[in-house]
Order: structure tokens, then sequence, then C-alpha cells
């Protein structure tokens, strides 16, 4: 079984003043490839900590992080770009889409920081398309960020994560400003993602949206507490 | 291949930043604005700069590059109780033996020309005017570029006899005969009639330069013989005015002399003008215009010009800059969530850096781009302001020098200054973005995406 990614003894200390928070402690986890990961936890316990390091947005303190095969804990800042731009699709809980852009240019932008900067040629355009269609969005390529509901701009969100077809999807709180309709198919679309074969981490505070993965990891006080649900 | 692909990045970066930019079109427009004005007032500043010396270079020229001109001047009235005196006659300026001297003693001078000038009045039939009669020589004609629409000008003969024979300039002409002709006819002045030879054309009046030379009118010109004149008039100029008289005794108004060699013309007015001193002990009554020396006057004070009207555009190009720079900074701040975005899906820093920097030169060169339009149009733009002036201002006929100056000043919109202007525009947007997008690479990804 190959992994997707994999985090060895992972922590990660803030520094406070002069006081150090250790907000990770000592994470290690397996992620195969396929896998779809609800990751839980009581507030402060350090699960957007993981979820950046898992993004590359950061660098642990110690440890390791392997992610497409190549160890990410000590790289300079625009190899993580690199990473983060070819490895990871990442979902917010509020969407981040670029507001002056349409949905096929929201969609568009991973494009633009490729590596050598290749050109956005027709094959690409289609591509951002047939994801726009796929998310159901089909309609309304040419619509702004404003002009659509929660449900939809967390849909061109996901289309974003997919055009670079990354190695893994980090989804912190998907579903966290929806309603319990739109979350529904929002979790539709990650588990048909996940059946098509996508590795898929997901933060979540809803035993019901957790109940969806596969599997699920809970974290308390900077290291991971068990696995499987937690009710309460 | 590699060239072409760069090219459609570019064009994609210029067209997103575009894109941003359309997002403020006020603040974006305003913001603008101060390039705007800052290109259009350098290329403005540069060709009024450029007209002035080229108006300049041309009085200089039309005086004539290889001339030297030596004009009495009255003195300034410093004896009081002698200026009182009824029977006062002020004695001053040239004399026919300083025409002698400088014609026969220097051998750089070719052709001296002696003129004499009073203002008389001047009748045909009942119409009457007040006109300057110049006593001079055949030589005047070319020496002053004037040209005949009539008959012909003085001549040697005509000189050699002291006839009473007149050339009239076209407004004397036109005010004296209205429709009929004038040649064959004749004028009288102070008493004594002129046979009309000839009528010169309408001519541009000559403006001042700088000081040394006031600005001349040629339209209401009557020129006779200078010989005639001394037999005629004599060198008393008396003026009756309200029971007092006052009187001048001139014998030359002016000499113009032509020197062999452009290269001679400075050195021979060193000699002039020893010579005149050795004459005119007071050394007050009598100027040496070198139009030679004027024109380098007129480059020393273009180059002043271009210094402090330059310097001046440049600070509002500043200005310009740093409003660019003030508002970029706004939309750093602003954007900080975009850029944390962006960062998370991929971006360097130095993608950032390019972004925001396009960002400001779009600004700042679309800024330059309308200000070098605006610039090409400052000959009509100051057209424009002319007649407004002229219109509230210089309403009262005008006269003083520096009127004079303005309403002969033509800008001329010097070409290297279009993309100069436009480049330092460019520049701007460099300068003034560098900072900004900067910081805004330097911006933490997981603190920007958190920004609200
Ligand atoms: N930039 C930071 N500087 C200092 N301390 C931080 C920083 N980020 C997180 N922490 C601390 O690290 C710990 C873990 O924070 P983290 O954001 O990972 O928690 P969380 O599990 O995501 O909580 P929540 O469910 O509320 O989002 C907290 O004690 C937090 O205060
Ligand atoms: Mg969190």
């Amino acid at each position: 079984m190959s992994l997707a990614a994999q985090v060895i003894d992972l922590q990660k200390d803030y520094m406070l003043g002069t006081v150090p928070v250790q907000a990770l402690r000592g994470v290690s986890i397996d992620f195969p490839r396929g896998d779809f990961v609800a990751i839980m936890g009581s507030s402060g316990s350090g699960k957007s900590t993981l979820l950046n390091l898992l993004g590359a947005l950061d660098r642990p303190t110690r440890g390791h992080y392997i992610v497409g095969g190549r160890d990410v804990s000590s790289m300079t800042d625009d190899e993580l770009s690199t990473i983060r731009n070819e490895k990871i699709g990442f979902i917010f809980q509020s969407y981040n889409l670029i507001p002056q852009y349409t949905v096929l240019e929201n969609i568009e932008v991973p494009l633009h920081y490729r590596t050598g900067y290749p050109k956005i040629g027709e094959r690409e355009q289609q591509r951002i398309k047939e994801l726009a269609e796929m998310v159901g969005l089909g309609e309304r390529m040419d619509h702004r960020p404003f002009q659509l509901s929660g449900g939809q701009q967390q849909r061109v969100a996901i289309a974003r994560s997919l055009v670079n077809d990354p190695e893994i999807i980090l989804a912190d709180e998907p579903t966290g400003n929806l309603d319990s309709k739109t979350e529904q198919e929002i979790m539709e679309m990650l588990l048909r993602l996940n059946l098509e074969g996508r590795t898929i981490i997901m933060v979540t505070h809803e035993t019901s949206v957790a109940r969806l993965a596969k599997r699920q990891i809970y974290m308390k006080d900077g290291v991971i507490a068990g696995e499987g649900l937690f009710p309460g | 291949m590699s060239g072409w692909r760069f090219m459609s990045n570019i064009l994609r970066t210029v067209q997103l930043a575009l894109k941003s930019l359309m997002l403020h079109k006020l603040r974006s427009g305003l913001t603008m604005l101060g390039i705007v004005f800052g290109v259009f007032s350098v290329i403005a500043m540069l060709a009024i700069g450029e007209g002035a010396s080229q108006q300049a270079q041309k009085q200089v020229l039309q005086l004539g590059a290889t001339n030297i001109i030596v004009r009495s001047v009255k003195p300034p009235r410093e004896n009081a109780s002698a200026q009182n005196q009824n029977s006062f006659v002020l004695r001053y300026g040239l004399k026919r033996a300083d025409f002698d001297l400088l014609s026969r003693t220097i051998p750089t001078v070719l052709q001296a020309v002696p003129i004499r000038e009073i203002t008389k009045a001047c009748r045909f039939l009942h119409r009457e005017m007040n006109c300057r009669i110049v006593g001079c020589t055949p030589e005047y004609l070319d020496m002053n570029h004037l040209e005949l629409a009539q008959g012909r000008f003085i001549s040697d003969k005509d000189r050699r006899e002291k006839t009473n024979v007149c050339v009239l300039a076209s407004q004397t002409a036109e005010e004296l005969f209205q429709y009929q002709d004038p040649v064959g006819q004749s004028v009288k002045i102070a008493d004594r009639r002129y046979a009309v030879v000839g009528v010169t054309t309408p001519r541009e009046a000559s403006a001042a330069i700088g000081g040394s030379m006031s600005g001349q009118e040629y339209n209401q010109d009557i020129y006779i013989p200078l010989e005639t004149m001394r037999v005629r008039m004599g060198d008393l100029d008396i003026d009756r005015r309200q029971g007092s008289f006052s009187a001048e005794e001139v014998e030359l108004n002016q000499i113009t002399l032509t020197i062999s060699d452009v290269d001679q013309v400075v050195p021979t007015a060193g000699v002039i003008r020893e010579s005149l001193q050795q004459t005119h002990r007071s050394g007050n009554d009598y100027s040496v215009v070198v139009p030679q020396e004027l024109l380098k006057q007129a480059a020393q004070i273009r180059t002043i010009f271009n210094v402090v009207l330059g310097s001046i555009a440049a600070i509002s190009l500043i200005v310009g800059g740093i409003g660019i720079m003030n508002i970029m900074l706004a939309t750093v701040t602003e954007r900080t969530r975009e850029i944390g975005i962006r960062r998370a899906l991929g971006a360097k820093r130095q993608d950032i850096t390019t972004q925001f920097l396009t960002e400001t030169i779009v600004l700042a060169g679309s800024g330059g781009m309308i200000g070098v339009l605006l610039g090409l149009s400052t000959p009509w733009v100051f057209q424009g302001l002319k007649s407004v002036a002229e219109r509230f201002f210089f309403e009262s006929g005008g006269g003083s020098e520096f009127s004079e100056m303005f309403t002969n000043l033509n800008p001329q919109v010097v070409p290297a200054s279009l993309p100069l202007a436009f480049g330092i525009s460019v520049g701007i947007g460099v300068i003034f973005g560098m900072y900004p997008a900067r910081s805004a690479a330097q911006l933490d990804p997981i603190e920007a995406l958190r920004h609200e």
C-alpha cells in the first residue's frame, strides 16, 4: 500500500513572547493513497496547526513530513510554494476565492504558479471548464464570488483544489459555514472524489460529518488521543 | 518559441493587473492623475523651454549673426537743475565722427550702415499721422529683411543729390492714402514735400531682447535718404509741450556694422567698445548689441529654464509616485487575504512581488500614456491659455516686455521628451511600487489567510 503522505513525530512550538507554546507535541500518522481522514478534537488541540503543516504552509519545529516522496520539513520558502502548488489542494472554511475573478478565473489561479510558468493553453482552459461543470457550476462560469451562494463558492474552491491534480486534498472545516442541506451536498462531492481515488484530510467539529470519512483521528493537547468516533 | 511563452505570460499578468485595478476605477483613476499631470508637465515644460529658445534664436538671427548694432541711448537725467532750464538741449548719442571711426579704422568691418530716427507728423491732404521718420541708406532694406510691395527703395543717387523722396511702410501708406496709389504722390513732413517712390510689404515687429534692445515696429515708418534728413531736419529734435520745450540733439541713432567673419564678431565688438569709450567719456549714451553674444546668453537662459522647469516637473512626478505608493500600500493591506490565498495555491514571494509591481507599473504606465497624449497637445493648450490671458490681462494694449514675450512664445514639443517622460513614469511605478510589492510578498501565508 503506497503512502500519499506521512508525518513522523511532528512537533510545532509557537513562541509567545519568551514562553514556547507547544501546539503539536509529536504526531505520527500515515496517510495511504485513497484515504479519507477526519481530524477531530476540542478547540486549541492543534488541528489547524497540523493541517497547516500538512499543507506546507509552515515548517515543523521538529519531526518530518513526507509528501509525494519528499521531506518537506527542511525546504526553502520557494520549494514549499512548489509543493503546495503541485501536491496539495486546499479547501477552506471561508471558501477563500479571489473576489475580482470569475468562477473560471478562480479555478485557474493555481495554474499561474506552475514550475516554469508554462502557457495556459486550450487544454487547460478545457480542463477548467470541465471542473466547473463537474461541481455543477456549468451555467455560472462567468459569475463572480459575490454572485454565488456559500455552497456554490465552496464548490468553486473544490474545483480549484483539483486543477493541478494534487496528491492530497486538505479541508479545514469545509462545511463549517454551511447549512445542513448544503453540507450534505459538499460532503457527497468529497465522497465522490474519494471514491475516484483522491486522498482527503479534513478537519471537522461535527460527528455527523466525521462519520462519513473512512477513519477518524481524535486530537487532544497537541497529540493524537485515539482513533475512531468519540461521541461527546 | 520560449520568447512567445514569456510574452503570453506577461500579457496575462498585465490583463489580471488591469482586472484588479478596474475593481476600484475611481481610486485607480485618481491615483493615475498624479502621474498624468507629472508627465504632462515634463513634456509641456520642455516644450515651453524649447519654444522660448527658438524664439530667442529667431530674433537673434533676424538681427544677423555677423552684425554688431551700436545704438544711441538717452542717458538717465542726473542733472536736475539743467533739466529745468527752458532752453536746455540734451546732446547725446552717436556722432558722425563715430561712424567714420568705426567704418574706416576697423579692418574686419565690411559694411557700416548709419540711421537717424525722428518721430514727426506726416500729412497727405487732410489725413495726418505720427510716423517714425527713418533717415537711412539703400542697405537698410536688406539689413532689416524688408521687401518692396511697389516702386523702389532709397538709392545712392538719392543720397548724393539729397533728393526729397520717401518710401512708405505698409501701414503708413494705408492710413495716409487709403484707396489711392501712393507712388507718384507726395507726403508732407515738417512743411516739406517728399515724393513717394515706393511702399514696403508689412513686416512682423521684432521683439525686445532681454532689455538690451527694445522691440521695433516697422509698419508705421517713412524712409528718407539720410543726407536729405540731415539738411532738411538737422540734428535737433524739438518737442514743444505745455509751454516748455525740450530738445534733443542726436546725430545718429544707430550704426549697424557687418563683420567679415562670424569668428571675428566677438573680438571686433571688443575693439568697438574700446574705440567708443575713447570718444564717449560718460559711456552711458550708447549701447553695443552683439546678437551672437545674445545667442550664447539665450542658450544659457535656456539651460537654466530647463533645469528649473524640469525640477518642477520632476517634483510633480515624485508627488504622483508618492500617491501611487500610498494607494498600493492601502491595496496590499486590503488584499492581504488574497495574498494568503495565492501563497497557499503555490505563489512564490517573487510571484507576489511581480503581481503588485505589475499593477503599479500598469497604473503608472497608463498615466504616462495619457500624459504623453496631453503633452502632445501642449501647443494648443498654450494657445488657449494665451487667448484667455490676452483677453483678461493684457487688454490695455499690452506692450510690456513680458506680454510681448508671452504672445510670441510658441511651445515646441521636443520629440525626445515623449519617450523620456513615459520612461520616467514607468520608472516611478517601479521605484514607488517596489516597497508595497515587497511588503506584500513578505507576509506570512498563514497570517495572511487569517486576515479579515
Ligand atoms: N500563530 C500562533 N502563535 C501562537 N500560538 C498559536 C499560533 N497558532 C496556534 N497557536 C496555539 O496553538 C494551539 C493550537 O491551535 P490550533 O489553531 O491548531 O487549534 P485548533 O485545534 O485548530 O482549534 P480550533 O478548533 O479552535 O480551530 C493553541 O493553543 C493556539 O493558541
Ligand atoms: Mg482550527
